[in-house]
């Protein structure tokens, strides 16, 4: 009785490819996507703060570097993963407490993070 | 084998081992940076792109270099955590141990400069 049944067939779940793409899915792969990516903006606001105790020349370089259409990307691009990843992590919090898990209620979350996530992007760059 | 019981042979065996401790600790470390965010984006936001002078005063004052250097900490530590989840699930063996631990070592080197480059602007 007390040895694990070996051999058992169990239901596999279908695999990424064959899933319907739906909301839940894609916010949790943004989720993990966007909080790695943001290594690339900390590094370089680290950069640019090594820069600036470094001294002129080495400043100059990563500023020219920050203002460039690349740089301006860099930094844009982690504003709205910092944004998207911020909601979709209160998200998280809300799910932790057993809240929100009714697929009506996670499919208006997630949407709730997509369209919030750009509307902050769009508030940040004005009011900065 | 049959002597065992079911417990006996689950104990330690959890799919993450420590993996409460690991999550509480993501979500002590996602409250903290849902504070600090919204200073430290406006801090640094308004910032970049500034001469140098004017960065060396902004972070020479006590409230952008102490969110700054917060941010940095809390930040760089949750995301060794949030790296791991995904080392725990996509990699097995040497390679998970060795992504890890260079997660660690990147996560940590990058704060420390970071933090140092906060203290020669700073003090």
């Amino acid at each position: 009785m007390a040895d694990a049944k070996r051999g058992v067939v169990r239901p596999l779940s279908p695999h990424l490819q064959i899933y319907r793409w739906h909301i839940p899915m894609l916010t949790s792969i943004l989720t993990r996507i966007t909080g790695n990516g943001l290594v690339a903006g900390a590094l370089l606001v680290i950069a640019w703060l090594l820069a600036a105790a470094a001294g002129p020349e080495t400043f100059a370089a990563v500023d020219g570097f920050v203002r460039s259409w690349f740089g301006i990307l860099v930094l844009v691009g982690s504003l709205w993963a910092v944004w998207y990843h911020y909601l979709a992590g209160l998200r998280h919090l809300y799910y932790d407490a057993g809240k929100g898990l009714d697929l009506p209620t996670a499919e208006r979350l997630g949407i709730a993070c997509l369209v919030g996530s750009v509307v902050l992007t769009v508030l940040t760059l004005l009011i900065i | 084998m049959r002597y065992l019981t079911d417990y006996k042979r689950a104990v330690g065996r959890g799919a993450g081992r420590t993996g409460t401790h690991h999550h509480w600790a993501l979500t002590v470390s996602a409250v903290g940076l849902a504070l600090l965010i919204p200073s430290f984006l406006w801090i640094v936001g308004s910032t970049l792109g500034k001469p140098q002078a004017e960065v060396m005063a902004t972070f020479a004052r006590p409230f952008p270099a102490i969110v700054t250097a917060l941010t940095l900490a809390v930040g760089m530590h949750h995301f060794r955590l949030g790296a791991a989840v995904w080392i725990d699930d996509y990699l097995r063996g040497t390679a998970r141990k060795a992504a890890l631990i260079a997660a660690a070592v990147f996560s940590y080197g990058a704060l420390a400069t970071g933090l140092f480059a906060l203290a020669r602007i700073a003090l």
